[in-house]
């Protein structure tokens, strides 16, 4: 089972919380693993930062550190910024943070280099000189201490994952419900960003709606197929968005059907920055899923998901009949 | 199709829309014959209830005749005659299993609208707003109606529209208030409002075995209608009298029994605190101004039921929570499980002991459907009930 790996993400509690006490998903910014990691993403923010600076106010840097403000530095300053930008995309992407670290251990060597060719012809105050060749060679130093650990630790799969975890309760027996999700290719009857879904033993291979409309495709295998009461999947290697879930299903007190327990996490491309973005042009993740569960829930005691004149287009549409309404998706539902 | 449709801020006009469609194997569609404007409408009306988009056909209250089925509804016949209740519910959910029907869990398709606001959702509704569910409805000459199998309820020819018509909404929901407030013989209920939801709670409190029913409202037609056929045993005019010396004078100090809101977030009073309510809410600091529901808690016996079937959306300021705790006050409320009440209720229009028409004051074609809503929001011409023939 390789659900250690999503513990993995949890931090440890410093006191112990008291048995049954509920524990929420880790935040993303908690699900951060290590601190090379924290302290790429902090020097890639500053990256992001110093490059805009430099490139839209390239005079009032130059007069910050102390150097000529004439048209050639500026058009240098913006050079300079453009090339602090890309490291600092770089770095916020998370593919290879060590590569881009490097990068920028490679700039802070010629930012010092330039500093001094600048100064020579103009020196500045001792003072100032000192403030701001200090504050380079700092940097220096705490980006190749990251380099080095980023180098060391290789990329952490799965680190910056998007976690999502929700429950509902249906009006069926565990037995049913497992049943009715063990057919993966009931998925995508409720689960609108999925396309399809076919299984082919162990492995099933899934088609989905990733943001703006791209489609990405996977392979996952079966890693926890319990009857009635736990089913677990993850992506191959290969997979366009790694991604892993487990769904539990348990009998609900005195009677109440069932209770399902959805975890999902899955590696958004390009990863926070990334997430981040997801999150502006579609929807947030768990209301996704809470809608997914809510459907499964129509689907299963209703036997098919319920349209209203305002649900049949996409957003906020007057609740009046359509004449669109005829071509509603007869979305097939296998019971 | 015709339809009258929401446009804005007091503003609505009826309008060709395209006729509805089966959308879900379990709906049917209804021709509708009768509909009515109902109090809650006028919230909508008044733009005080969030989520609603310009064109939504409006009406929760409506009947008509059979015109089309879903593959999967077994028990409607195409002309036969039925009342809808207007929330709509599955019949298969936890909540519609415990007959809590205007909590069913399947119903509306914009559960995660109602989940910010209020926390949970519940069951869809028809013609009100985007929040609880987007669903066309019923003051049209068609209307889609979801769940069939479960919702409409068959009426016999016998009876005429204006005396079943109210098995939507108005007549369950008076009787729920009235239910709510577990009358035991001796009991003085008071109601305040005295629209036609509030007349029918009075008839139902006196059904339910209340001793007394006082009615309170501001409009002297509307009182003598509590008088000469909701059952009222007294009235108040709360613009005459302070209401809360009338209720301890009449009730020897005890105040009363139990009492019913059946006013909800647009009631009036006087006085600087009623003045600051409507201030709050014009400039949407306070979206429901709960002067009836406040001044119920006050009046109410130690001891006592508040029963709340009045309508409020949001959140309301100066709530009495120190009454409700010290004086151990039961508060309860809920739009009403219509589909538990239909048939009971129509029986005893059947047997002759209630006949709800008393209400209408007014019947109007559907075209003047925009005229009906300002006479009943403002009351003109001693209006009680509007009814729209649509066909």
């Amino acid at each position: 089972m390789e659900l250690t790996q999503t513990n993995r993400l949890t931090p440890g509690p410093r006191v112990s919380a008291p048995r049954g006490a509920y524990r929420a998903l880790a935040p993303r910014a908690q699900a951060r693993a290590s601190a090379p990691e924290t302290r790429a993403l902090g020097l890639g923010w500053l990256s992001v930062g110093l490059g805009l600076a430099q490139l839209i106010a390239p005079r009032q840097v130059a007069q910050l550190i102390g150097v000529d403000d004439d048209e050639r530095t500026c058009l240098g300053m913006r050079a300079i910024g453009l090339r602090e930008l890309v490291c600092g995309i770089g770095l916020l992407s998370e593919t290879r943070p060590a590569t881009w670290a490097w990068a920028r251990v490679a700039g802070d060597v010629m930012d010092l280099a330039l500093l001094g060719y600048a100064w020579k012809g103009d020196p500045p105050s001792a003072e100032r000189a000192l403030s701001v060749a200090g504050s380079v060679v700092g940097v220096t130093l705490l980006d190749v201490q990251a380099a080095y650990a980023l180098a060391r630790d290789g990329v952490a799969p799965l680190a910056h994952g998007v976690r999502v975890r929700h429950g509902i309760t249906l009006e069926r027996s565990p037995d049913e419900v497992y049943a009715f999700f063990r057919r993966l290719e009931n998925l995508p009857s409720f689960m609108y960003h999925l396309q399809s879904v076919t299984e082919s033993g162990d492995r099933s291979r899934w088609k989905a709606k990733g943001p703006a409309g791209i489609s990405v495709e996977w392979e996952a295998e079966l890693v926890e197929d319990r009857l009635g009461q736990c089913i677990a999947w993850r992506s191959l290697p290969g997979a366009d968005i790694g991604n892993r879930g487990r769904v539990d299903f348990r009998p609900g007190p005195g009677g109440r059907g069932t209770e399902l327990i959805v975890e999902l996490s899955y590696d958004p491309p390009a990863g926070a920055v990334g997430a981040k973005l997801a999150q502006l042009f579609g929807r947030e993740p768990s209301q996704e899923i809470s809608a997914d569960l809510r459907r499964l829930k129509q689907v299963l005691e209703t036997g098919e998901v319920i349209q209203s004149d305002a649900s049949i287009h996409r957003g906020l549409h007057p609740a009046r009949p359509s004449a669109l309404s005829a071509q509603v998706s007869e979305r097939k539902v296998t019971r | 199709m015709k339809a009258n449709c929401w446009i804005g801020k007091q503003h609505v006009r009826v309008e060709d829309v395209p006729d509805p469609q089966i959308l879900n194997r379990r709906d049917a569609i209804i021709r509708v014959t009768s509909t009515a404007i109902c109090g809650s409408d006028l919230h909508l009306y008044n733009g005080l209830v969030p989520s609603m988009e310009k064109g939504d056909v409006l009406g929760h209250e409506f009947m008509g005749e059979v015109m089309e089925i879903g593959p999967d509804v077994k028990n409607l016949r195409v002309g036969e005659r039925v009342v809808v209740p207007f929330p709509i519910a599955c019949g298969a959910c936890r909540a519609c299993k415990d007959e809590n029907f205007a909590l069913c869990e399947n119903s509306n398709p914009n559960a995660w609208m109602a989940e910010k606001l209020w926390g949970h959702s519940p069951a869809g509704l028809f013609g009100y707003s985007h929040l609880l569910g987007g669903f066309a409805g019923g003051q049209a000459e068609f209307v889609r109606v979801p769940y069939a199998d479960t919702g409409p309820l068959k009426v016999p020819d016998g009876l005429s529209d204006e005396q079943v018509l109210f098995l939507s909404d108005i007549l369950p929901t008076g009787y729920m208030g009235a239910e709510m407030c577990d009358i035991e013989p001796g009991d003085v209920v008071a109601v305040w409002g005295a629209g036609p939801v509030g007349q029918f709670a009075m008839k139902s409190a006196r059904l339910l075995g209340a001793e007394r029913v006082i009615a309170i409202d501001r409009f002297p037609y509307r009182l003598n209608m509590a008088l000469e056929h909701g059952g009222a045993t007294e009235v108040i005019d709360y613009e005459q009298v302070d209401v809360y010396e009338a209720l301890l004078s009449m009730t020897a100090g005890r105040g009363p029994d139990a009492c019913i809101d059946a006013v909800g977030l647009e009631s009036h009073t006087h006085g600087p605190l009623y003045a600051l309510d409507r201030a709050k809410q014009i400039a949407r600091l306070q979206p429901d101004r709960p002067l009836a529901l406040r001044q119920a808690i006050r009046c109410c016996g130690n001891g006592g039921v508040v029963s709340v079937i009045g309508v409020y959306g949001g959140l309301i300021d100066n709530f009495p929570m120190g009454a409700v705790v010290n004086r151990g006050l039961t508060i309860r409320a809920g739009q009403c499980h219509v589909h538990r009440y239909m048939k009971p209720l129509l029986e005893r229009i059947e047997r002759g002991e209630l006949d709800p028409s008393f209400v209408v004051t007014h019947r109007l074609p559907l075209a003047e459907a925009a005229r009906g809503f300002e006479m009943f929001m403002n009351k003109h011409d001693h209006c009680e009930k509007v009814v729209l023939k649509a066909a």
